[in-house]
């Protein structure tokens, strides 16, 4: 039997969930001796090569582009994962949701007292660029995601735990403690 | 000598003393009901319907419901595990819960129910409400965006001269609790932290101060809530 | 306006239990009640600035900001859409040149919603300040527009005669019509005011209740617990002092014969508050009228101090011995849930209306703490009759758990809109062929209002009583040409949602998303998975506290039970999943904001 496929992808994310797969320490060679990787800035592939069996979706969707590789996910992979905070509900990011695009434009690109380099004073607006959407989602609320790994970031453990519970097929059992929104 | 009744929960025979809360009574028996708008020492009100229960068949909430001879009261049961579990949910997706980001987070009460329920992502669509934060009082910033308006802080805490410093503003979704710009001002400290302590979330924090408890020792890091009371030695009365 | 406020505060004895009326009356008084008022009752009643509020900001015709001297509140009741309220508003809207919630920059005219005003036999139908204006039109819209801009009264506004009955006199003068389509034995002609009275005064208070526990009456405001047992209750309970309260505070969207009886026949309302403060041993009885019938303050006043006169109220009544009782008026100020009994006491005593929890129920701790009865304002007028010509008589009307007659508030679509009182057990159908309701063209009835069941034609059969269809009394008629989901659904969730006191979480959360479920079906964005949703979220909703809570779902899921091809036929056959996620919509705003052209 060949060995379950994995994909991983980081959107409105900061890559931590992604820092926390790493962080199953030396149980990350027994990962490559149970699974196989393809999509994925772990092994660098950058375009999907074929079906996978799961899919990690680390961040929520919070332009456009980030829209089209979750349905690209979703169209590829078997078992969708919403990992982490930002996935499951905008999370950090999301924080921007009641606040109009103009302004949080405005204060990223013109009024913050951070912006030093655009001497010109310009939104972005270059037709290549992603567009910006009126709120950051949750994943679920795009496309249909089948399991739930919260924190911020996940623990290692928990990671490790739900992906071995999936690759043999056993009940997820997870203890309390590695269960966390933080 | 006050009075005993027996009841039982979930088939299970309890005693109690009458007219205590059944919450109250259940605890003593070593039963953990759920509560989140309710605390010790505050007039109920039944608002979170988290402690809901079924006794004789009838719907209650166990925070002011008395404890009567002969109730039989369920509590662990499926659909009243998963009407708790929902409310939990509809609390997470009404506010703006950004758990990383809160000082509660750990200590706060909503999540640790959260936590207790095993829910991973809330089955309702979240509404990202547009809230504010009131950071205009000396002692305390009250955070609109985490706030359950579960009422504790209204019904706890209050001026010497017994007056509201909390008050519900609105009605319907656009309920808010909010704070006296008076008597907002003239906050103790002992009060001001009494506020934060009553507030389940982290709607009300004592400001210049947060993250006092590092990660793994909180109050809700290793043990569900509510199991102190299920692993309570109980002593038979 | 500092001396204003104070005199106002000690007219109703510096009493923070009477800040309602207190609010009311600077509301009136002012067209908004500022902040300076609000920190001055504060002061007079010891009170934090915050716990006035709460109480001000929860009912809708009180106003923290200006409302116009001209403040116009025009219902937005389901029925009022039937019977063309979008041209109206329209114009409301283009007269004026402002949108509904606004006020016109000189502060002359607001122009704001409002759920049922109990007019629904004659909209659409406005308030402007404390008139009832009926049957608008765009065209008579257009008229008091341009009265409003020349500064004229609103009593003098009126173009077409006074309605029937008492609302030609000169305490009422309103446009109102009572269509009284039917009467029977509670609203009957020949009722001799004082007899009761009379009668019960050689009774035991005992033999009062007795009278009424044997005639089954059940209450008539919806949830039908027996009158007598309630009235055993309150005078078997401890308390110093007992209340008697009549709940006028019909809200239910399609009900308004409270309306007409406080219009035609109060003294039979009054007198049954008197028999009902005899039964029980009270002495203060509070009529808790809604606020969109403040119309009708001074025709009731005038009553109440005529009943006085000749000592039907007052100490010693007819000359017996300690039988003390009298009655004040009590208004609220605009908010449905008062009308749950809890919330109504709540509200009479100067708080935000939230249900209390139960138990204690009213009658052991209801206003003051004091043993309450809180009764329906029919129940109260059935009770007079059952003393006069006795339980047997009443209880030989009817059917065996419904007995006596009922007062029905019919509207929408057919021939004859009004007030008809019929004896329990008629089926829905005889109603439509008593109202003149053309059944070929009737798609549905809803029954009870949005609290009740929608029934489709295949329940036409079905029985109104407690056994079988229950109601307050409210049937509205929809007929075939109306859109059930967007006209009616959609309308009475909205109404549910603004009306949550929003003390559970289930009742302030839950039915918004349930609307905005339903929504999402009418745009076409539905799948199977939402109508199991919606059947799942409504059960949450019964574990709220009160009715409100507990019924705010029903307007799904009873179209849902009987009407489930409507919602079949809008959702996707090929799709299981689609969260209603719009890239195109998503990106609008940022586009907008850069000036870009969307390339999703």
């Amino acid at each position: 039997m060949s060995k379950p496929i994995i994909a991983t992808t980081s959107l409105a994310g900061c890559f931590g969930c992604h820092m926390s797969i790493l962080d199953i320490d030396d149980r990350i060679l027994e990962l490559f001796e149970l699974v196989e990787f393809n999509k994925s800035p772990i092994d660098d592939i950058k375009k999907f090569t074929k079906k996978c069996d799961i899919g990690l979706i680390e961040g929520g969707c919070c332009n456009s582009e980030n829209v089209h590789v979750l349905k690209d996910f979703r169209e590829h992979c078997k078992i969708l994962i919403s990992l982490g905070e930002c996935a499951i509900m905008g999370g950090l990011p999301a924080m921007r949701n009641g606040i109009p695009i103009r302004e949080c434009l405005e204060e990223a690109y013109l009024n913050s007292p951070t912006v030093v380099a655009n001497d010109e004073r310009i939104i972005p607006n270059d037709p290549e660029l992603p567009m910006i959407l009126d709120k950051v989602f949750p994943c679920h609320e795009v496309v249909k995601i089948d399991y739930f790994l919260p924190g911020c970031p996940p623990r290692a453990d928990l990671i490790w735990e739900a992906l071995v519970a999936l690759i043999s097929g056993d009940e997820m059992n997870l203890p309390y403690e590695i269960v966390k929104f933080d | 000598m006050s009075q005993f009744v027996r009841f039982t929960i979930d088939g299970t025979e309890c005693m109690a003393a009458k007219g205590q809360y059944i919450v109250e009574a259940a605890k003593e028996n070593g039963v953990y009901i759920p509560t989140l708008c309710n605390f010790p020492g505050v007039k109920p009100k039944g608002g979170c319907r988290i402690c809901t229960i079924r006794v004789n068949g009838r719907l209650m909430t166990a925070c002011t419901t008395p404890v009567a001879e002969d109730m039989s009261i369920e509590n662990e049961v499926k659909d009243i595990r998963e009407l708790r579990k929902s409310i939990v949910e509809l609390l997470m997706v009404e506010g703006n819960h950004f758990c990383p980001a809160c000082e509660k987070s750990g200590q706060c009460e909503l999540q640790a129910l959260a936590y207790r329920f095993q829910i991973m992502a809330p089955r309702f669509p979240y509404q990202f409400p547009v809230r504010k934060i009131d950071a205009s009082h000396p002692k305390i910033m009250k955070d609109q965006n985490r706030c359950i308006q579960c009422k504790r802080c209204i019904r706890a805490i209050k001026d010497e001269k017994g007056r509201n410093i909390f008050a519900y503003r609105k009605r319907s979704s656009s309920v808010e609790v909010v704070v006296d710009v008076k008597l907002g001002k003239q906050l103790t400290d002992e009060l001001a932290q009494k506020a934060m302590d009553v507030c389940p979330v982290g709607s009300i924090l004592v400001k210049e101060k947060g993250f006092v408890i590092p990660i793994g020792e909180r109050k809700y890091d290793n043990m569900p809530i509510g199991s102190d009371i299920e692993n309570m030695q109980v002593s038979k009365i | 306006m500092k001396a204003a406020v104070k005199k106002t505060i000690e007219k109703y004895g510096s009493d923070k239990y009477r800040l309602m009326d207190v609010l009311i009356e600077i509301q009136q008084e002012n067209g908004y009640i500022s902040k300076e008022a609000i920190a001055q009752i504060a002061e007079e009643y010891g009170m934090s600035e915050v716990d006035v509020e709460q109480t001000v900001s929860f009912y809708h015709f009180l106003s923290q900001k200006p409302t116009g001297k001209y403040s116009i509140y025009l219902n937005n009741s389901a029925v009022a859409n039937m019977m063309g309220r979008a041209d109206v508003a329209a114009t409301f809207q283009k007269e004026l040149g402002i949108k509904f919630g606004d006020v016109t920059p000189d502060g002359r005219a607001g122009l704001f919603e409002t759920s049922c005003i109990g007019m629904n036999d004659q909209e659409p139908a406005a308030i402007i300040n404390n008139h009832i204006f009926t049957r608008l039109t765009p065209f008579r819209v257009k008229e008091i527009c341009r009265d409003i801009k020349e500064g004229k009264e609103v009593s003098e506004m009126f173009v077409q005669d006074w309605g029937d009955g008492e609302n030609r006199s000169d305490l009422v003068h309103s446009v109102v019509s009572n269509n009284i389509r039917k009467i029977g034995p509670v609203l009957e002609r020949t009722f001799k005011v004082g007899q009761a009275i009379e009668k019960i005064t050689k009774m035991k208070p005992e033999e009062v209740i007795d009278e009424v526990k044997k005639s089954n009456m059940r209450g008539r405001g919806g949830a039908g617990f027996p009158t007598g047992l309630k009235w055993e209750f309150c005078r078997n309970a401890a308390g110093e002092k007992k209340y008697i309260f009549c709940n006028a505070d019909e809200g239910e969207p399609g009900t308004f014969k409270d309306r007409v009886i406080l219009t035609e026949r109060p003294r039979l309302l009054f007198e049954g508050m008197v028999i009902a403060g005899y039964a029980v041993g009270a002495t203060e009885g509070i009529v808790y009228v809604r606020y969109e019938y403040k119309y009708l303050e001074k025709h009731l006043e005038d009553i109440l101090q005529k009943a006085r006169e000749v000592n039907y109220l007052g100490k010693n009544i007819l000359g017996k011995e300690g039988f003390d009782f009298d009655i004040r008026i009590q208004f609220g100020a605009g908010a449905y849930v008062c009308g749950e009994e809890s919330a109504l006491i709540e509200s009479a005593e100067g708080k935000r209306g939230e249900p209390r929890d139960r138990p204690p129920f009213p009658v052991e701790k209801g206003y003051h703490d004091m043993p309450t009865v809180v009764n329906n304002v029919e129940t109260l007028c059935s009770v007079v009759k059952v003393i006069l010509n006795g339980g047997d008589w009443y209880k030989s009307l009817g059917t065996h758990e419904s007995t006596g007659t009922k007062l029905l508030s019919i509207s929408g679509d057919c021939k004859f809109p009004g007030v008809y009182e019929v004896v329990w057990g008629f089926s829905v159908n005889d109603i439509l062929d008593m109202v003149g309701a053309n059944k070929e063209d009737v798609m549905a009835v809803q029954v009870g209002g949005p609290s009740g069941a929608i029934i489709t034609t295949n329940e036409f059969n079905r029985i109104l009583g407690y056994e079988d269809l229950a109601t307050g009394g409210s049937l509205i008629i929809i007929g075939k040409q109306r859109d059930i989901l967007n006209d009616i659904v959609l309308n009475f969730m909205d109404f549910f949602i603004s009306e949550s006191c929003g003390s559970c979480s289930t009742c302030r959360i839950v039915p918004t998303l349930m609307r905005n479920k339903l929504n999402k079906i009418l745009n076409a964005r539905g799948v199977r998975q939402d109508l199991d949703d919606l059947h799942e979220w409504g059960k949450i909703l019964k574990a709220s506290r009160c009715g409100l809570g507990q019924t705010a779902g029903n307007p799904i899921l009873s179209s849902l039970k009987n009407f489930p091809d409507l919602y079949e036929e809008k959702i996707q056959k090929n799709k299981t999943f689609d969260s209603g996620f719009d890239l195109n919509i998503a990106v609008k705003e940022s586009a907008k904001a850069t000036g870009r052209i969307p390339n999703v």
